[in-house]
């Protein structure tokens, strides 16, 4: 695999947040990659650092309470993290764009759609008021916007939340990025919207080239959209692989447990949906060992005292679990 | 905790409960964190301990006059000075204080209990009533600033107790709107509903139930009220319509020394500062009430 | 359409306060405690003189009678006559005095405005710094001032020690100076603390997000994303500020003596000129009742998603 294919890298990212309690590692060495035109997912409960992660690479973490403290963010082979403000700017919205959560809140609501389409195109693209704002009508038909020349005069609460996601998607895919970031984009939506926008996304895709990282709790849109996964937990990265190999055979006990806690559709469940026992650890309270270990079924006497490594299977993947160490054999299986 | 909570279904638990005596704490920890407010309340601790101790400590009689000594900057016998007549300024300053605080704290409360009756009437009986006090509420603000105040004086005469019967005045549509913004959020929660449905009786509700829950921006208000109170009523006397000479009032001292600025600018500076540290006073210990009596601000 | 609609309703939520303004200012009159011709007519007028005062004030009428003849003579610009100078009310206040007080009314204002956005946009801006902790510092100093004291001081220091400015009067731009300064240091103080908490709390929601992730410069977030809709509340405060000054002009006149409306209330109490008192402060309260209006459709006007309800 050439390295230039790869068009994200991250190294050891670690992004921490500081408060009266003490620091908040919530993105805690974090390591993954993305080929160009391909899909990532990030996995995780809320918590996980799954956000931050993704407004890390954009650099957007608010400074007078996070910062990025350690790691590497190649884009293109070049670090995100040494780029100066100003470089910074010129990426962000032109390279690389972000679709957010809630649309309901993350418009403008004193700019018309329009405006706000355009205002990313004037930025980066040399086009004077006319021009972008054309190119924003041509963007609103292409995410599939009737009469968009009557929409973009039109103020976002005047918009339905699906149309609105449609308008975000329009700013993010105005400039025509590189890598498009989507952190949880089907969330707050209607069930029959999130698959349109999905779809949308997905075509959008196909269409630019674009290579796009989605930030989701949802493993059904992990199957839908994307090649590769890195499922996280509490900061770290605990499982990173083809998207198949997560499905078909998932190894980090946090894995199977979300997969387990996902009704299928070919089944019907007459008991209850697995859930994974207990809760997340508070960030100012994590576990000495494997951060998973205090809900792990499979849980030993190292996962308890020694946070276990990253460790490459066979197959390209990672795991960061003790039970595919050799040191796991040597531990006393316990009885829960 | 007495009463069940509804909680969303997360892990995390809710943070301090919701029990009066937790809430209180917190609000004791948040204002103990807040050393502006505790600032606050020293000036105005200090400010009421001067106000009840003036006859003991002030040098001078406050309206004795010694012409001969009249005008005379700050010195050791007369640490603030004199006025026109000689009268002993520190001193008139301490005995004044026994005049504005009164003022600014009976009219408050007088203008904060007409005003939360009939915020609660507004607000928990609705209808026919609420708006016919609210529109009188309208018309009670359609006086901008003072000119209120300056007309019931006009009325009235001017004098100490015009000045809280008119500052009273100014406070009870303010006081009422709030009270009733309060009492219509409490109403609608779903407890009072089972209460009612229990067959509980009005008053029973409006005293245990809304009264208690509303006490916070009642506080609040009435502690940044007392702040702009003494500052009426200072101008009202600064403006003769309020307390008369020799009456030791800061308003009217300040308004006597206008005409000796040139020789005697002292006679004008002293009283307004303590106007002003008064009014700081007041005003930080208020705002840090605020901040401690908000759900919203957790440090 | 929609917005005409909303001005009619509200034009016609005005009614109900205008009625409530002419009987309060109506009945000032009769609640004076002893006899108000007694009063006006003066300490030693013989019965004659005062039963004259008397019918010249229609006092012999029953009250609803008075009251809708209040109203009537009021609409058409009849709000009696003066006692002290027998010239009719509204010319003695429409003459000259209406328009200083509202000039100085509206220079108080914008220097508030001015003074209060820029100090609160730096504040939310550099939150917590230096600069953010000194403005707060003053604003609080500001808001605690009695207007009154910092005239005084005002004239002392600019006009008796350093003779830039003068000492009292209104015509020229260097009268106004001191009277702006005075009258909107209350108003900056508030708009200041406003448009800071204001600002910080846009500046926290998601759409600014939206904007830097877009690549927008923080200068255009501020001023473009954040400040557009920090502004709307701001904006009723600016109002309610305008009508403030109004009251706050009686004490600005007073000290700088300026010949305005609030001067010549005083005056008038003074002198019992009653008919004059009463006209003046309702013209003040019409006055104010339609800033507010005017206020809540620009309210409307900038901050449209008030349409969703």
């Amino acid at each position: 695999m050439a390295k230039t294919v790869k068009i994200l890298e991250v190294k050891g990212l670690r992004t921490s947040f500081f408060t009266d309690e003490g620091e908040v590692k919530a993105v805690d060495g974090v390591d993954f990659s993305l080929e160009r035109g391909k899909t990532i997912g990030i996995v995780g409960e809320s918590g996980s650092g799954k956000s931050i992660t993704s407004l890390s690479i954009l650099r957007l973490i608010e400074e007078s309470t996070g910062r990025i403290v350690g790691g590497e963010i190649m884009f293109k082979g070049e670090n995100l993290l040494q780029k100066s403000k100003k470089q910074m700017m010129a990426i962000r919205g032109n390279n690389i764009s972000m679709i957010f959560q809630e649309p309901m809140t993350s418009l403008n609501p004193t700019l018309t759609c329009g405006e706000q389409i355009a205002e990313s195109i004037r930025i980066h693209q040399k086009a004077n008021r006319k021009e972008a704002w054309v190119k924003a009508v041509d963007m609103l038909r292409h995410v599939g916007i009737p009469s968009p020349e009557k929409r973009a005069k039109q103020y976002p609460f005047e918009l339905s939340g699906g149309m609105r996601q449609r308008v975000m998607i329009a700013i993010a895919l105005a400039c025509n990025p590189e890598l498009l970031i989507a952190d949880e984009p089907t969330t707050a939506l209607d069930v029959t919207i999130q698959a349109q926008i999905l779809e949308l996304i997905k075509k959008l895709q196909e269409e630019m080239g674009t290579s796009l990282m989605i930030i989701t709790h949802d493993l059904g849109v992990v199957a839908e959209m994307c090649d590769k996964v890195a499922v996280m937990y509490c900061g770290k990265v605990v499982e990173y692989a083809d998207v198949k190999t997560i499905f078909t055979n998932p190894k980090h006990p946090y894995t199977v447990g979300l997969l387990n806690s996902v009704p299928k559709h070919d089944q019907d469940y007459e008991g209850d949906l697995a859930v994974i026992p207990g809760a997340v650890p508070s960030p100012f309270n994590l576990p000495q060992g494997c951060r998973f270990a205090p809900r792990c079924p499979h849980a030993r006497g190292i996962c308890r005292e020694e946070l276990p490594e990253l460790l490459d299977s066979a197959d390209g993947d990672q795991v960061r679990c003790w039970i595919y160490s050799e040191k796991w054999e040597k531990q006393e299986e316990e009885v829960r | 905790m007495n009463e069940p909570q509804l909680q969303p279904a997360t892990g995390t638990p809710v943070i301090g409960g919701n029990t009066r005596a937790a809430s209180w704490k917190v609000f004791y920890k948040k204002l103990s964190k807040n050393k502006a407010a505790l600032a606050g309340a020293l000036i105005v601790f200090i400010f009421v301990l001067l106000a009840l101790l003036a006859p003991y400590i002030a040098p001078y009689e406050p309206n004795k006059m010694q012409i001969a000594n009249k005008l005379q900057g700050p010195s050791a016998e007369h640490w603030l000075g004199t006025d026109d007549k000689g009268r002993d300024i520190l001193s008139r300053i301490l005995y004044g204080s026994r005049i504005s605080l009164t003022v600014g704290i009976l009219s408050t409360v007088l203008g904060a209990a007409i005003g939360i009756v009939l915020g609660i009437v507004s607000g928990y009986y609705g209808r026919w009533v609420d708006s016919l006090i609210m529109r009188i509420c309208d018309v009670l603000l359609a006086f901008p600033g003072i000119l209120l105040a300056l007309a019931i004086v006009s009325v009235l005469g001017a004098s100490t107790v015009n000045v809280i019967i008119a500052v009273a005045f100014f406070a009870i549509p303010t006081f009422a709107r709030i009270v009733r913004g309060s009492t219509l959020a409490v109403k609608k929660l779903e407890y009072i509903d089972a209460i009612k449905a229990v067959g509980a009786r009005d008053s029973r509700i409006i005293f245990r139930h809304i009264l208690p829950n509303i006490t916070s921006p009642i506080i609040v208000q009435a502690t940044l009220y007392i702040a702009s109170a003494i500052i009426t009523a200072a101008a009202l006397s600064f403006l003769g319509m309020g307390t008369q000479p020799p009456d030791p009032e800061w308003g009217t001292m300040l308004s006597q020394g206008r005409s000796y600025i040139r020789q005697a600018p002292h006679i004008t500076l002293f009283p307004g500062l303590v106007i002003l540290l008064v009014v700081v006073g007041f005003n930080l210990f208020g705002d840090g009430l605020r901040d401690a009596l908000d759900p919203k601000t957790k440090k | 359409m929609n917005m005409f609609v909303f001005i009619l309703r509200r034009l016609f939520q005005t009614i109900p306060v205008m009625i409530g303004v002419t009987l309060a200012v109506f009945l000032m009159m009769h609640l004076i405690p002893g006899d108000a011709a007694k009063i006006m007519a003066g300490e030693n007028a013989n019965p004659d003189q005062i039963e004259q005062m008397r019918e010249n004030l229609g006092l012999n009428d029953p009250l609803h009678i008075q009251y809708l003849r209040f109203v009537t003579n009021a609409v058409q610009g009849d709000l009696g006559n003066s006692i002290r100078t027998s010239r009719p009310v509204t010319e003695e206040i429409f003459s000259s005095r209406f328009a200083i007080t509202v000039q100085l009314a509206l220079i108080g204002t914008a220097a508030a405005v001015l003074l209060g956005l820029v100090a609160g946009i730096i504040s939310a801006t550099r939150k917590y710094s230096a600069a953010d902790v000194g403005i707060m510092l003053v604003a609080l100093l500001g808001l605690s001032l009695p207007n009154f004291w910092l005239g005084i001081m005002l004239i002392y220091l600019f006009s008796v020690n350093l003779g830039w400015l003068p000492v009292a009067g209104w015509g020229t731009w260097e009268h106004m100076i001191l009277p702006a300064i005075t009258l909107g240091t209350g108003g900056a103080a508030i708009i200041a603390r406003m448009t800071r908490s204001s600002m910080l709390e846009v500046l926290n929601q998601d759409f600014i997000r939206t904007a830097y992730a877009k690549g927008v410069s923080d200068k255009v977030v501020i001023y473009k994303h954040a400040l557009r809709n920090a502004l709307i509340p701001v904006v009723t405060v600016v109002g309610l500020q305008f009508g403030g000054l109004l009251g706050g002009a009686v004490i600005t006149e007073t000290v700088f003596a300026i010949n305005g409306l609030g001067r010549l209330i005083i005056d008038s109490i003074r002198a019992h000129d009653f008919p004059m008192v009463q006209g003046t402060i309702l013209v003040c309260a019409v006055l104010f009742v339609l800033v507010n209006f005017l206020v809540d459709i620009t309210y409307r006007l900038i901050n449209k998603r008030i349409d969703l309800n």
